[in-house]
């Protein structure tokens, strides 16, 4: 989980990790280092004052020159948000974020349509399946040229859709969206918001976390070939699997 | 001191709602006439020797790199005279 300054959700999404079963690691903006971690959130908020463009020095940070490089690689990232945000001008992710249509911050529980149920954090949903995040942004406008958009749709890329009205004026209503791999997922509601019946609408959100874990267990090298995959519902305390997994 | 002004406005087709805030505060001003207003950014980069045809192709790196977004933004590079 990184911290760059300005980040608000560091702490809730580490909580969210912790409730799928998985260890936090915290790790910061100025560091060049990712300690060894199995994936990275990063959280929502803002960096650096979110001057010049939201996500745009983050960018520049140390620690994104190493969470670039191990994303390209195959490690799962998660950008929420301001995250999001971070991933597109780090070019990770295609397209932009500009400010909401309406110009008003917009904060409330939002309708979602989970679009893509097989990237690294949407295992653990179904296509198709609606839940209900946070959404809360100033600037969580999704725009790109309309070839990108194209074939974001034609290669199943987009990971979420809004669901009612138009919140935010994104483009066809992108809330979320992945690369080829499927490793990299930038989701502008929030997921760590709602892991917790008591302070959050319900536990729509959980499933992003548990999801990872799946994934990188099935892909862990410690897997002994013959074993079948585990079953049944994502573990949501502790796991079994013999391998630590860190976010 | 040499300057370089970089200019950045959004592409046309991308929506400004900022332009689209100072144009709906005109009126109420009785300023009419305005039919569009876009917003954009001006960065005046201050150079400590004369501008060289490589220090031109760096401002651009960075214009293209940090000051825009070329996915929703433009940029012009112009050398401002002393």
């Amino acid at each position: 989980m990184v911290t760059f300054p300005g980040s608000l959700d560091d702490g809730d999404a580490r909580r969210a990790v912790g409730l799928a079963g998985a260890e936090a690691v915290a790790l910061w903006h100025g560091d060049h280092d990712l300690r060894g971690v199995d994936a990275v959130i990063l959280p929502g908020g803002f960096s650096y004052g979110d001057y010049l463009r939201s996500g745009a020095i983050a960018r520049f940070a140390p620690v994104m020159a190493e969470v670039v490089a191990a994303a390209r690689g195959g490690m799962p990232v998660l950008g929420i948000c301001n995250g999001f945000q971070v991933l597109c001008e780090s070019h990770l992710l295609p397209g932009a974020l500009i400010r909401n249509h309406h110009r008003k911050f917009v904060c409330r529980d939002q309708r979602l349509k989970i679009e893509n149920a097989s990237t690294s954090w949407t295992h653990d949903y179904v296509t198709g399946e609606e839940v209900t995040l946070v959404l809360k942004n100033g600037e969580g406008a999704y725009v790109a040229d309309l070839a990108t958009l194209d074939r974001l749709e034609g290669e199943g890329l987009v990971v979420a859709r809004y669901l009612g009205d138009d919140p935010n004026g994104s483009m066809r209503a992108i809330a979320g969206i992945t690369t080829e791999r499927g490793n990299v997922v930038g989701l502008m509601p929030h997921p760590e918001h709602a892991v917790d019946s008591l302070c959050g609408p319900g536990t729509g959100g959980l499933p992003f976390f548990t999801s990872v874990l799946q994934s990188l267990a099935a892909s862990a090298p410690a897997a002994s070939a013959g074993t079948p995959p585990p079953q049944g519902p994502p573990p949501l305390q502790g796991h079994s699997s013999g391998r630590e997994l860190v976010l | 001191m040499p300057r370089v002004i970089v200019e950045v406005m959004p592409k046309p087709g991308i929506l400004d709602p900022q332009g689209k805030a100072v144009l709906g505060a005109m009126p109420r001003l009785g300023f009419g006439g305005v039919v569009d207003v876009r917003q954009g950014k001006r960065f005046e980069l201050e150079l400590a020797e004369e501008v060289t045809e490589d220090q031109l192709a760096q401002v651009r790196q960075v214009a293209e790199a940090l000051l825009s977004n070329p996915v929703i933004e433009d940029y012009t590079v112009r050398v401002e005279a002393s």
